[in-house]
């Protein structure tokens, strides 16, 4: 898989496969999308990048541990979770901001539980696929 | 009455098993924050049982949904009763895994894992709705899977194999049976399942569902005839785990029993017969098998299978008192069981063996020891006014006085069989001359352990026989609470309108 074509495309997927996963990310609450399925973009976006220019590469443009996600994004999604539990509400109840964010919409709990989900989705992907490709 | 923090014991472990995970490499704080974390859980438990015995059942609607639509949350007196004794369990094997798991399967995510399976546990014994169950079901068996593989040993793996495939099997029969209930009610909520199973016309299939609820669970519990996986894994893993798995694992098969049966499935003639019959035959062939067995936690293992025919007997009498002697001895079991597999941990450190046959000459070379191990194994037994004999005492009054003289005569049949196989145990381990064993080079012996480890695994053990100890002579107390769960089982309006108003 080391063609030049393959190895130079990657270059450019990587940071596009990336924005349209938030996309994906973002546009998931009414319509088609969330969390799971831009998590799986954005690992996907990786694993292209590393069978491009090897894992080492990989890593060495992520800075961080992919399975370092995995507990940052269950936090985030637990906090969003718990977070109206300080208001007296129920545990997982959805909270709005009143007015609307540009670009992103309305911004809620549910947002950040998504955004939780993606991140603990790329670290459990990456970690496994990482894991498996240094034992070959 | 509605309370957003009853779901704070299922919140905690999570939030402890993220904590762990961000200090994935270092083991000194994993162990810190795994004990500081079970005892905070420990006093939310209690908090929240004074609570529930106080003020009535307290319940909570997962995102502001009411039910019957959304994911209920109930804690009544049986559910924080069962929450508090898997946050004692929990912390008393986190204090042991302290001294006795292993550096190696601690790199691998050993304590985060754990709290997980706690975390599961609780939220199954918290859920009101039978879906929700299935998936706190689910997260139980995926983390105990982990747990029971985690090492990698030969034996760990062909015992997982087992013990995976009937689990998994269990969980596809308990999804269809909540299918085929969906089907016929259209609802998931147990308090409205309660009251839509009993309008429906057509017996046979809300019978042919109740069964297939009872092999799910029946799976999962380790009733006869589907109890092999059992003794085939329990065995296995470090004593850290058997412990967690042999004090909680089956008994969330016991407690979904328990909850199903007397809420949404009342049995009838036939049904009762059913499990009455599985019991005596589950009493039977826990009680014989653990006769033959000699790798002592193998003996435990099958005792398990043995005790939890005990309390199926007392779901199959169907009587208040029996409900109740069944729910004692879930309690008394729940504690004794972890403890003995802890103590048959704690053998292994000093003599490097689990065989009973080359055990032996424990009370002559470490009587203090001794002592304190014989508080659990005879709690086991039973012998008054311990903690086991309190919840048989009321088991058979129940079957007495409901003229079930088949009853009595297994649970006593079985009270005598664990008699038999503890006082042989005791005989093997601690009374005969044990041969001279030789030292073996890959176990780290307990003189060699640091002191701290010590204390973490005879603390643990000194921990739980304390409670067993209370439980016996507290009896007065854990018996209020059996007879008031059982009542409120029996009649479960209180339950239902807690959950869906008036």
């Amino acid at each position: 898989m080391k063609t030049i074509i393959f190895k130079t495309a990657s270059v450019y997927l990587l940071p596009l496969l990336l924005l349209f996963s938030i996309f994906i990310l973002l546009r998931g609450h009414y319509l088609p999308g969330g969390g799971f399925v831009g998590g799986l973009m954005a690992s996907i976006a990786f694993v292209i990048h590393s069978f491009a220019n090897g894992i080492e590469k990989t890593k060495n443009i992520m800075s961080i541990h992919p399975g370092f996600l995995m507990p940052v994004g269950l936090l985030l999604a637990l906090a969003s979770g718990a977070l109206p539990l300080f208001f007296g509400e129920s545990f997982m109840t959805g909270l709005w901001m009143e007015n609307a964010v540009p670009v992103i919409g309305s911004v809620g709990t549910a947002l950040f539980f998504d955004t939780g989900v993606y991140l603990v989705v790329i670290g459990v992907t990456l970690t496994i696929i990482f894991t498996i490709s240094e034992g070959l | 009455m509605n309370n957003p923090y009853i779901v704070l014991p299922v919140i905690l472990q999570l939030f402890i098993a993220i904590l762990l995970m961000f200090s994935w490499s270092s083991k000194n704080i994993q162990k810190l924050i795994s004990v500081t974390g079970s005892l905070i859980a420990l006093v939310i438990s209690l908090l929240l049982l004074i609570k529930v015995d106080n003020e009535g059942i307290q319940i909570m609607q997962a995102g502001g949904w009411e039910a019957p639509f959304g994911i209920t949350f109930v804690a009544d007196t049986f559910s924080a009763l069962l929450v508090l004794l898997t946050a004692i369990a929990g912390l008393a094997v986190s204090v042991y895994s302290v001294g006795s798991v292993r550096n190696a399967r601690i790199k691998f995510g050993y304590f985060p894992i754990f709290h997980l399976l706690i975390m599961g546990l609780s939220g199954a014994f918290l859920t009101g709705d039978i879906f929700n169950l299935y998936v706190w079901f689910e997260i139980i068996i995926i983390s105990s899977f982990v747990l029971l593989t985690l090492g990698g040993e030969k034996a760990q793996i062909e015992g997982a194999i087992k013990y995976v495939t009937m689990n998994l099997l269990a969980s596809v029969i308990f999804l269809t049976a909540i299918a085929i209930l969906y089907g016929l009610t259209g609802s998931l909520n147990m308090a409205d399942l309660s009251l839509r199973v009993a309008e429906i016309e057509n017996r046979g299939l809300v019978n042919v569902t109740a069964i297939l609820f009872l092999v799910g669970f029946g799976i999962k519990s380790a009733v006869f005839p589907l109890y092999f996986w059992l003794p085939a894994s329990y065995h296995t893993p470090p004593p850290a785990i058997s412990a967690i798995f042999g004090g909680l694992l089956t008994k969330v098969g016991v407690y979904a029993m328990l909850r199903v049966f007397t809420l949404i499935f009342i049995p009838d003639t036939f049904l009762s017969t059913v499990i009455m019959v599985i019991a005596i035959f589950t009493i039977l062939s826990g009680g014989i098998g653990a006769l033959i067995q000699n790798n002592i936690r193998k003996v435990f293992s099958y005792l398990i299978i043995c005790h939890i025919g005990f309390m199926l007997a007392g779901l199959g009498v169907y009587s208040t008192l029996a409900i109740a002697g069944a729910i004692f001895y879930l309690v008394h079991d729940i504690i004794v069981k972890t403890n003995l597999f802890m103590v048959s941990g704690l053998i292994f450190k000093f003599k490097g063996t689990y065989s009973m046959r080359l055990l032996g000459g424990f009370y002559k070379e470490h009587p203090k020891m001794s002592l304190l191990m014989a508080i659990p194994l005879f709690s086991l037994v039973g012998i008054p006014p311990l903690s086991g004999f309190w919840g048989k005492l009321l088991m058979i009054q129940g079957a007495i006085d409901q003229s079930n003289m088949l009853v009595v005569f297994f649970i006593i049949l079985g009270s005598f069989l664990t008699l038999f196989i503890i006082a042989r145990l005791w005989s093997e381990v601690f009374w005969k001359d044990g041969p001279e064993l030789p030292e073996k080079k890959h176990i780290k012996y307990y003189n060699a352990l640091k002191p701290l480890k010590r204390k973490a695994m005879v603390g643990s053990i000194v921990f739980l026989s304390l409670i067993s100890l209370g439980i016996g002579f507290g009896a007065e107390w854990v018996m209020r609470l059996s007879i008031k769960i059982a009542e409120n089982l029996m009649d479960p309006t209180l339950y239902i309108q807690a959950v869906l108003g008036n």
